[in-house]
């Protein structure tokens, strides 16, 4: 019957319109943010093709798969491909474009051609710098140290530069079109402290593109400058100071880490508040820790910098302040345990991502603590304990906290279910096969093994070999999800409105959404996470 | 509208701020400096031209001046007098980049580019072309935002010519001109820090 065919396929974002045009030139949040997805997946293949080489190299102590270097150039891709377009673009810009306007209730966000110029901007950056990588890379590293990357390499560091140079904006637009739409779309009735928390999670780290990333711009800017142009800013023969470039690099990219770990938090923070059928504990701390890390974390940048030539009182101040960043991301963790206390914990996929995201955000957050106290980063620096360090927040935190907040979304972004086994399968492989990586990295940095070498001693061969088993892993956990959650895009049976039953404005409207999100302005009268009002109808 | 206008204003100002946070690298830049290189500042800052200098801020400020005007005249509907102070702000700004042409063209006769052909008769020689470097990047940026300027300024007389705006709606204008007024402040700073340093009793 013409009828129930109808009722079975109602208008939504997706077959409003299909044609190509209709995708490219869409202004459609919902749509911007499936694109993004795409492009960042992309990316992660691109990055994660490149850590295999550098796991595969390292399976034996000589220096026999890559030249050193080439080995440079496959360390330098992988991380600029991951840093600048998987890890800063991965939760703001998918996760955030799809959902942020459907919390706030409003039809888009405030700029919505704005943000359609930034995934113009981030492909066309993207393209320049992969161009970079494919014309024979780069091998600076991700961090451009000058005078290396002004004048010692001969290697596409202009070409790079101009490319991260040109996706600083597309973070910038977003950040502050993600402002301008958090202070002016939000539905009546709902006020700051009636925010989810992943909208506090998205106000701080916006904060954090709008301050921190023009001058990451500049910086490239002036090392393009003295390299093209021959001007002098780090050039030590003139009296310049390369650890200047430093101080202003990290000024950006300490912050940096921050745009890439604070929206997982926030997505950790609606789907253990979901799962645990609880309102979320200490709300108000868990918002204003957001906040308080997105300024203290620009307060901390020279502890990349403690043995490259700084004052040791300086030095003192740094690590004092790196030791406070880590109070309110511990806030947040421990609110999250406690929320987790007497809940009724509901085991689905989303919340195994999120146990696996608990339990290396602390590892990661912990080891944190080593690299800012002094003495230890004398030892451990530029050794694989950082590498770990880092890993164990970028890739067990961040990258775990989109997987968590993917699966939780995916129902209302395809309006349909994936097979919960396979999801779970995979948290539990990528939480095993990203133990096995990187710990043993912790202890081949504490013995010593420094990193970007593409040789080592063959007495750290058996951690090596456990590292590179860990990767391969690793690879199945993320793969696994491309399959099951492509079969489910078309084959996966309906999600229903609400399939978690959670609370939020999202959940409200259809999945996938119509077009313009709500059929009637939605009116809010209570906070975020009233789980206590709602009845469990699942068994 | 009205909540799009206040909207548009928001993002504005956010984007000025990071603006703000953009030229702030290359002044960090030339604060270390300076602290360090107080002497090569001054012989530096000395082959300035003051009086050019000086010049281009009167007629900065005066763009800033006929740009507020621009803007009142778009809010109380007076479309002529809004076409007309939007094209003297561009003059003004024209002739600005004209005299900072003839300045950078100084430069390049008397050597003054830092890079391999660096030319400079001094006892700071090399420090000096970390001050000119700085001075080249601000300048030359400043300059690049007053072309862009001149982009935005262009589209908003032309809208303006076909009477598009009135009491109601004139957002354009009003961003338009905290653009130009930020530009106009950038150039505030650059002035003393560039070509004031240290200059009693060494003037012209």
């Amino acid at each position: 019957m013409s009828t129930t065919a109808a009722a079975a396929s109602p208008v939504t974002y997706l077959n409003e319109k299909t044609t190509v045009a209709s995708w490219l030139l869409t202004k459609d949040h919902k749509r911007i943010g499936l694109m993004y997805m795409l492009t960042v997946t992309l990316a992660f293949v691109v990055g994660a093709v490149f850590a295999g080489l550098i796991r595969l190299e390292l399976a034996t102590p000589a220096g026999d798969l890559l030249s050193s270097d080439t080995y440079n150039r496959v360390f330098t891709a992988h991380g600029v491909a991951m840093v600048f377009f998987v890890l800063i673009p991965v939760v703001p810009a998918v996760l955030g474009n799809f959902v942020l306007p459907l919390m706030l209730g409003a039809k888009d966000v405030a700029f919505p051609k704005l943000n359609l110029l930034s995934w113009y901007v981030f492909i066309l950056g993207m393209t320049v710098t992969f161009s970079a990588i494919v014309m024979g890379g780069v091998d600076t590293g991700w961090t451009f140290y000058p005078p290396f990357s002004t004048e010692g390499s001969d290697s596409n560091v202009m070409l790079a530069g101009v490319g991260i140079f040109i996706t600083g904006f597309s973070s910038i637009l977003t950040g502050l079109n993600f402002m301008v739409t958090i202070h002016r779309m939000r539905a009546p009735g709902l006020t700051w402290f009636r925010l989810p928390l992943f909208v506090w999670a998205l106000y701080a780290t916006s904060l954090i593109q709008v301050l921190g990333t023009p001058v990451v711009a500049i910086t490239v800017l002036m090392v393009a400058l003295e390299r093209f142009a021959h001007l002098g800013f780090f050039d030590p023969r003139l009296g310049g100071d390369p650890v200047l470039f430093q101080h202003l690099f990290w000024f950006y990219s300490h912050p940096a880490v921050y745009i890439m770990i604070l929206p997982p938090m926030g997505a950790i923070s609606e789907v253990i508040a979901c799962f645990s059928r609880k309102n979320i504990f200490g709300y108000s701390f868990v918002a204003f820790s957001s906040m308080a890390i997105a300024v203290f974390g620009f307060l901390v940048w020279a502890h990349h910098i403690f043995v490259a030539g700084i004052s040791p009182y300086s030095a003192m101040v740094f690590s004092f302040l790196t030791y406070a960043v880590a109070v309110p991301s511990a806030v947040k963790t421990f609110n999250w345990t406690a929320t987790l206390y007497r809940g009724a914990i509901w085991m689905r996929a989303p919340m195994i991502w999120v146990f696996g995201f608990l339990g290396l955000f602390l590892v990661g957050g912990l080891t944190g603590l080593f690299t800012a106290s002094l003495g230890i980063d004398i030892h451990i620096h530029d050794t694989y304990f950082v590498v770990a360090h880092f890993h164990y927040i970028m890739v067990g935190g961040a990258i775990m906290g989109y997987f968590a907040g993917l699966h939780f979304w995916w129902p209302k972004m395809t309006g349909r279910m994936y097979n919960d086994t396979a999801a779970k399968t995979s948290a539990v492989l990528v939480f095993v096969g990203f133990n096995l990586t990187f710990f043993p990295q912790f202890i081949l940095g504490y013995l010593g093994m420094p990193r970007r070498y593409h040789m080592y001693p063959p007495e750290f061969q058996v951690l090596n070999v456990m590292s590179t088993g860990g990767a391969a892993i690793l690879a199945v956990g993320y793969l696994l999800p491309m399959i099951y959650l492509t079969y489910s895009f078309f084959k996966g049976e309906q999600a229903g409105s609400n399939p978690w039953m959670a609370t939020g404005l999202e959940w409200t409207t259809q999945s996938p959404p119509l077009p313009h999100n709500f059929a009637d302005q939605p009116v809010v009268t209570e906070g975020a996470y009233e789980y206590s009002k709602r009845e469990m109808k699942v068994a | 509208m009205a909540q799009q206008a206040e909207a548009s204003t928001l993002g504005m100002w956010i984007f000025l701020v990071t603006e703000v946070m953009f030229f702030g690298g290359l002044f960090t830049a030339y604060l270390i400096y300076r602290i360090w290189y107080p002497e090569a500042w001054a012989e530096g800052s000395r082959e300035l031209d003051i009086q050019l200098g000086a010049f281009n801020t009167a007629v900065l400020i005066g763009s800033s001046l006929t740009m507020a005007l621009a803007v009142r005249a778009a809010q109380t509907n007076k479309q002529r007098a809004t076409v007309g102070w939007l094209i003297s702000t561009m003059v003004l700004g024209l002739v600005f980049l004209v005299v900072k042409f003839f300045e950078y063209k100084h430069k390049y006769d008397l050597g003054h580019i830092p890079g391999p052909n660096f030319h400079f008769e001094g006892v700071h020689a090399s420090q000096v072309e970390i001050f000119l470097s700085l001075y080249f990047a601000m300048t030359g940026l400043h300059a690049l935002h007053m072309l862009i300027g001149f982009g935005i300024m262009t589209a908003i007389t032309i809208m303006a010519v076909r009477g598009r705006f009135s009491s109601e709606w004139s957002t354009p204008v009003e961003l338009a001109g905290l653009y130009w007024h930020f530009v106009d402040i950038v150039w505030i700073f650059l002035f003393p820090l560039l070509y004031l340093v240290d200059r009693a009793g060494h003037f012209a």
